[in-house]
């Protein structure tokens, strides 16, 4: 049962075989597209792929889902990359004058990745994730969901799974399609609240002076306190390591809070954060309330740095950013990187979406039981990737919906 | 003839008339140059009109390369406005309106010609303008910002007192009070209009509008106006193909788009004219080198030291320099004489003298050249001596500047600030950092350049202005002895 033990995602021939009869072109294609026929937003947009070899084909472009299909069957490319729609195609980027090419539309995009939270998380490291560690993410897509739904009024949201430990989100509203670079800079400004590298230690950017939190993230507080207590101090005990609590202290704006804490702490090493948690409730709540609401911002500011989404900034602020498709396979742990329900996000386990392994192992059992068609175009509807696709096929057609209201509302009403 | 005598009665009259602002064909003093001027125009009077808002939009631009806070380029900007392209309110009687609003318009649109042809003066161009909108904006007068503001159709939707009731702990700070939530505005855009508001998360946003309270309701304005702009630029950038034919104007427009590279190129004749009493003699030069030239002429001056000669185009950059400088042609051929100190009489009149006399006008076409500006000495020519600050090395530039200025107090510590505006293509901004730092002494202060805030752009600028900041104290003494 071992997904890895004899079909290995990177050979050619696994990957050949998936985009053969697996992938969904056509899904991929009216989810770009927004109607069943190629349109501009098909056929101007730039697609990279990767090759083995780190080679990196840029501004390929196609007329139709049969045409990508067949080039990705060709090139056989380890994944591919999604890109802007462009004033021109992208494949006759040398014969148009360089100053009619630009990008002009795009999905607006997240990515939020695990490596952003290794100062954190106490569960796992670097590459790896696993059920624990898909918390963080899961307070994130709540945060950013609700934000971008209620805030923004975008309503055609696609998250995926990024194949390892990530997920990127795609909005496909029409106005969230067109903003420039500079109104998606603005937005994740907006959406961002702690800044700095790792190397410099990360800051919060949320009040000016010593005001209370802005409106945004006042909302976001009320889901946090929840996901703090649950996340931080039940399931991944962030400060019960010398190296957590201290982190917390760092935090801390009063110094004969900060030195109370840690004699206190040293003492009893083994604290749960839990404890540690509502020891510093309980200094805060007995101070005099001058001392008290300074503290009690520095609590607020302690859920939001340890809860409150990172998000990798420079993918969303430009639309030529290049973001892998979905349903690719992660070469590293051959998982697909399929779409998921914000709201079951809670429940989504990383470990149980399909390997391309485990999909033509799939294949291979229906082979032995069925007829061997001659046409493999849905196959994929044979395997436990089915829903994953149809997911994929609800939301573009929401998008065709939009648009055919549209066009009716804009066609003068012939009917009596 | 109807019409002129017409025209010169309400001119002769302007006190009597009670209320002209229908009359006016520009209403307000504030413009978002929606219409194209439609009147006719003197090619004279297109080139100056640009060339004076040139001026103004170069200098908000070098103020941004020298790191002005928002109320020093306010200042600055309003005394460069003051002097090239005043623009005053509707209050201000006695003053002709109409004449400095369609200045004000007709200069606008020249350079919106000169500014269209890439994406990078494009940039530039909207980033001045929209500054110069903000600060006209700022010192408008409240009731006149006004009516301007309901004179145009903004497209925002002031939020009922239910509608700020419901948000209202979202949208009001410290304690609610219905008074409150009755007195302040606010108005609902669609978010991407205040891009810049929602970054800094200053606005309450819901379904993708946000709410804008009234003392912000500018950003609303500029970020209109910058828009605006932005696809006027793209349109005219479509259509300039076809002025092509017009040859009259594209030299102008050509001379206006190189003129954000150095700020615009000063005719700067001498101020010390001959009510100068203090005459500038040959021998004086060796002393006001060191004290006053800027660094492209003491370059000039120490080579011509160093090797007792100067090759051809030195010699006229350095000539002109002088000679407007207040250098006289005898003394000038006296300076030049005991400068090429290695050639004989005979070779240096045959040779030379003819040239210094050309340069003053008194042979040949019998022209008063002017001297060369920085703009001029910028521009690649045949050139070797051009300005130091673009055409040295790196490692060259730090040593010429220690090794001249150290005298005057430039301390190693002030290269890396004229460094980095060297590389970023300032020149004239790392000149006049320079001339700040080595004027820190005669009360030069950082951000106020050669006089009100003014940037290098000529050499006889920068030394007029150094040796005038070394008279005063002279005067002084000579008050106290009356």
């Amino acid at each position: 049962m071992d997904a890895t033990h004899d079909i290995d995602p990177s050979s050619p021939e696994v990957m050949l075989t998936f985009y053969r009869r697996l992938y969904p072109f056509k899904a991929i294609h009216n989810w770009l597209s927004h109607e069943p026929i190629p349109t501009r937003l098909f056929t101007h947009r730039e697609f990279a792929f990767t090759l083995p070899g780190d080679v990196y084909l840029r501004y390929n472009s196609f007329s139709s889902a049969e045409e990508l299909k067949k080039q990705v069957c060709q090139l056989n490319p380890t994944r591919f990359e999604i890109g802007p729609v462009y004033s021109a195609r992208p494949r006759d980027k040398k014969t148009v004058r360089s100053g009619a090419f630009n990008p002009l539309q795009r999905e607006l995009v997240f990515d939020i990745d695990m490596t952003d939270y290794d100062p954190i998380r106490t569960c796992c490291s670097n590459a790896g994730i696993c059920r624990r560690c898909w918390g963080f993410i899961s307070a994130a897509v709540r945060v950013l969901d609700t934000a971008i739904r209620n805030q923004f009024g975008y309503d055609k949201l696609l998250w995926v799974y990024s194949g390892r430990r990530g997920i990127h989100l795609w909005i496909s509203d029409k106005e969230a399609m067109d903003l420039t670079d500079n109104e998606r800079k603005a937005l994740v400004g907006w959406m961002t609240v702690i800044t700095g590298g790792k190397e410099t230690g990360r800051k919060l950017n949320i009040r000016s002076g010593s005001k209370s939190l802005p409106p945004p993230l006042q909302d976001a507080l009320q889901i946090l306190r929840k996901i703090f207590s649950d996340l931080i101090l039940a399931d991944q005990d962030c400060f019960g390591s010398e190296a957590g609590y201290e982190a917390l202290l760092e935090l801390i704006p009063d110094s004969g809070t900060v030195e109370r804490l840690r004699e206190k702490w040293t003492k009893d090493p083994n604290r749960s954060s839990e404890d540690k948690w509502s020891d510093f409730r309980e200094i805060v709540r007995k101070k005099p309330e001058s001392e008290r609401l300074p503290l009690q911002a520095a609590m607020e500011d302690v859920v939001i740095q340890y809860t409150y989404p990172r998000l990798d900034a420079e993918v969303s602020k430009h639309r030529n950013h290049l973001l892998k498709a979905p349903f690719c396979i992660h070469p590293k742990t051959g998982r697909v990187c399929v779409p998921i329900n914000p709201d079951q996000v809670e429940k989504f386990d990383p470990e149980m979406v399909p390997t391309v392994g485990q999909l033509l192992r799939e294949l291979d059992a229906i082979g032995k039981t069925e007829e061997q068609g001659t046409d493999h175009h849905a196959d994929w509807e044979k395997t436990s990737l089915k829903p994953y696709v149809d997911m994929l096929d609800k939301h573009a057609s929401l998008l065709m919906e939009e648009v055919r209201r549209e066009k009716r509302g804009a066609e003068p009403n012939l009917s009596w | 003839m109807y019409n002129s005598s017409k025209k010169k009665q309400t001119v002769d009259q302007p006190l009597t008339q009670v209320e002209t602002h229908g009359l006016l064909a520009y209403p307000h003093r504030l413009n978002f140059y929606d219409k194209a001027p439609l009147f006719d125009v003197t090619v004279e009077e297109f080139e100056i009109c640009a060339l004076d808002r040139l001026r103004i939009l170069a200098e908000i631009e070098s103020s941004a390369a020298r790191n002005r806070t928002w109320e020093e380029l306010k200042n600055v900007t309003e005394t460069q406005c003051g002097k090239y392209l005043p623009l005053s309110a509707n209050t201000a009687k006695s003053i002709r309106l109409d004449e400095q609003r369609r200045k004000d318009h007709l200069g606008h649109f020249v350079l919106r010609l000169a500014f269209c042809r890439s994406e990078d003066l494009r940039r530039r161009f909207i980033r001045a303008e929209t500054t110069l909108f903000k600060v006209r904006y700022e010192t408008d007068d409240y009731k006149e910002r006004e009516n301007f503001l309901s004179s145009r159709d903004f497209n925002w939707i002031p939020v009922s007192d239910e509608e700020k009731n419901q948000y209202k702990d979202r949208l009001f700070h410290g304690p609610i009070n219905d008074d409150k939530i009755k007195a302040e505005k606010f108005y609902k855009v669609k978010w991407t209009r205040v891009p810049d508001l929602v970054e800094k998360r200053r606005v309450f946003l819901k379904g993708g509008f946000a709410y804008v309270p009234g003392r912000e309701q500018s950003s609303i304005v500029f970020q209109e106006f910058e828009v605006q702009l932005g696809k006027a630029l793209e349109m005219t950038a479509r259509l300039l193909p076809r002025l092509d034919e017009d040859t009259r104007l594209v030299p102008v427009l050509d001379n206006l788009s190189q003129g954000f590279l150095a700020g615009v190129s000063s005719e700067w004749s001498g101020v010390l004219g001959s009510d100068n009493a203090n005459e500038i003699k040959a021998e004086m030069i060796d002393d006001l080198a060191r004290k006053h030239f800027p660094m492209c002429m003491r370059s000039l001056h120490e080579s011509l030291r160093r090797d007792n000669h100067l090759k051809h185009f030195g010699r006229l950059q350095y000539g002109l320099f002088l000679k407007v400088l207040g250098l006289s042609v005898e003394e000038a051929i006296a300076f030049w004489r005991k400068a090429f100190s290695r050639i004989t009489d005979d070779k240096f009149n045959k040779e030379y003298k003819y040239n210094i006399r050309h340069s003053y006008g008194l042979e040949g076409k019998r022209a008063n050249y002017p001297a060369k500006s920085c703009l001029q000495i910028l521009t690649p020519g045949p050139s070797e001596h051009g300005c130091p600050y673009r055409h040295y090395s790196a490692e060259n530039l730090q040593s010429a500047l220690l090794s001249t200025y150290s005298s005057q107090g430039l301390s190693s510590a002030d290269l890396p600030e004229i460094m980095a505006t060297v590389n970023a293509g300032h020149f004239h901004v790392a000149c006049t950092r320079v001339f700040e730092i080595t004027h820190a002494s005669c009360g030069v202060s950082k951000g106020e350049g050669v006089g009100g805030g003014e940037s290098v752009t000529h050499p006889n600028q920068y030394a007029a202005r150094s040796m005038e900041l070394a008279k005063p104290k002279v005067e002084e003494d000579a008050m106290v002895v009356d």
